[in-house]
């Protein structure tokens, strides 16, 4: 359930919203993270459900001490007005009984707002990939086929690669239908079939990726989702240059190291 | 996960397996996950002069909430606080889970969540909690909890307890530095700081953090007076 935090009611009719999956390395979560903190949105409401554990922290994107203390919880919704974009951030993971309770509490609040379009930013474990996913680039895309209508010539443009099928079991069953496999992607394929079923228009970018620093696949990931949306202008030699990263990614490895060691 | 060598190793992993594809539960599977759902439930049991009043349709009026979780901030309010005498025990709350000792079955005798009401000041209620409850309780925890409770008014201030092993900071933390507070308010909290607020990358979570949200539930809004004192100390129990 999305609660507004502001007096009037927060209207997201015809926006584009971008979210994250929890899914192998959190890449979607820090790539989103990325987009709020160079794009210093605006936090517009928080989204309450029992299906993510709770935590609490203060501001992840302060810029300085004046406003760091702010209280922020699992599941936040922020927004950019001028660019017609949502942002859903989901910080805590999903209580493993509850996904699919999840999933159809976005789905109707998804359904509800009147969003333009949805993308799910996501990640899929590297090491399953099959021999025809090793080759090229590790990025993919799905989308719902409500959505395919309209972005027919953007997609053309981008040459961007959908998500293969897979055989369920391969060289066992050469007949058997392939199927839409996304290990380690949490509630991926779960919103994108809904989104299919119920013609929604849902697109799904996601990464082969494996667990580590998955800084440099958040940043892969956000910029493959610029060239879409073009959140961000301009060229630059190093394009990780032009996103802002937040104060909420520092220490990544840990606390400082005792001086006495050197 | 077992390695080439056969011996099998626990890991902790950031990855989520994919959702089951949904199969048909038979109907005994489902007998059990619903004994098993019923077990898990969060159950709350007032003193007789508080359910009388809650059966009537009222709540319990609580202009101050104190939430102390964990083992020294709890004992911090069983010598400080609870130990002037001047406190009632007006319930318990009872969470069945896999770390529940066999003593405190579903019938919670030997209850480690107990709330006191002070005797001049009942509007001020203490939640004494020494427990563990587990990820999928503590929603329904603070749900029912703030559930009863009159929130006109109402202040909530969490007490938590966390290892200094967990606190990340760009700086070394030498041994004299533990322990150490930290503090985390929504905007509505306007009492001075008592202490540093909590620093980014570090966030609190279990029931305190549970406690903090389900202030949010209040009225849904965010704008009610909430601060979580935390402790980070070296000895944990």
């Amino acid at each position: 359930m999305f609660i507004s935090s502001q007096d009037s009611p927060a209207t997201f009719q015809g926006f584009t919203l971008v979210m994250p999956v929890v899914a192998v390395g959190n890449v979607g979560q820090l790539a989103v993270d990325l987009i709020v903190s160079t794009l210093n949105m605006r936090r517009v409401g928080y989204f309450h459900t029992d299906c993510l554990i709770p935590m609490a922290g203060n501001n992840p994107y302060a810029s300085g001490k004046a406003d760091a203390e702010e209280l922020h919880t699992p599941a936040e919704v922020y927004t950019a007005a001028e660019l017609k974009l949502a942002v859903l951030q989901i910080r805590a993971p999903i209580i493993q009984t509850r996904s699919k309770k999840f999933r159809q509490q976005l789905k109707s609040w998804i359904k509800a707002s009147g969003f333009s379009r949805t993308v799910v930013l996501s990640s899929s474990h590297a090491y399953q990939r099959d021999d025809q996913q090793l080759q090229g680039t590790s990025l993919r895309y799905l989308m719902t086929p409500s959505l395919l209508a309209a972005s027919a010539d953007a997609l053309k443009e981008l040459g961007w690669r959908e998500m293969e099928r897979i055989p369920a079991f391969p060289g066992v069953d050469a007949d058997a239908e392939p199927r839409l496999c996304i290990p380690g992607g949490g509630i991926t394929k779960g919103l994108y079939t809904d989104g299919c079923a119920e013609d929604l228009p849902l697109a799904v970018l996601l990464l082969f990726c494996s667990e580590g620093d998955n800084i440099p696949d958040a940043f892969a990931l956000v910029n493959h989702l610029n060239d879409w949306l073009h959140l961000l202008d301009g060229q630059s030699e190093e394009p990780n240059s032009k996103w802002k990263i937040p104060t909420s990614w520092s220490l990544l490895f840990g606390s400082g190291i005792p001086p006495a060691l050197f | 996960m077992a390695t080439f060598f056969g011996e099998v190793l626990s890991v902790y992993s950031r990855a989520v397996e994919e959702d089951e594809e949904e199969l048909e539960e038979n109907e005994e599977d489902e007998q059990i996950r619903r004994e098993l759902e019923e077990k898990r439930t969060v159950h709350l049991h007032w003193n007789p002069e508080v359910s009388e009043l809650l059966r009537a349709g009222n709540k319990v009026q609580c202009s101050s909430f104190i939430l102390a979780v964990g083992h020294n901030a709890a004992s911090f309010l069983s010598v400080y606080i609870l130990a002037s005498a001047n406190w009632d025990a007006v319930g318990r709350g009872v969470a069945w889970n896999e770390r529940s000792r066999s003593g405190t079955g579903p019938s919670g005798e030997g209850s480690a969540c107990v709330f006191y009401r002070h005797k001049d000041e009942p509007a001020v209620l203490i939640c004494h909690v020494t427990c563990h409850i587990a990820e999928d309780q503590l929603f329904q925890w603070t749900e029912k909890v703030f559930g009863y409770l009159q929130t006109r008014g109402l202040t909530v201030t969490v007490l938590s307890d966390s290892s200094v092993a967990d606190y990340k900071t760009a700086d070394y933390l030498c041994s004299s530095s533990a322990p150490f507070l930290r503090s985390l308010r929504s905007s509505a909290f306007s009492d001075q700081p008592v202490c540093q607020s909590l620093e980014q990358p570090n966030i609190i979570t279990g029931l305190p953090a549970a406690g903090v949200f389900g202030v949010f539930l209040i009225q849904e809004q965010h704008n009610k007076p909430v601060i979580l004192l935390g402790i980070f100390s070296r000895a944990i129990h």
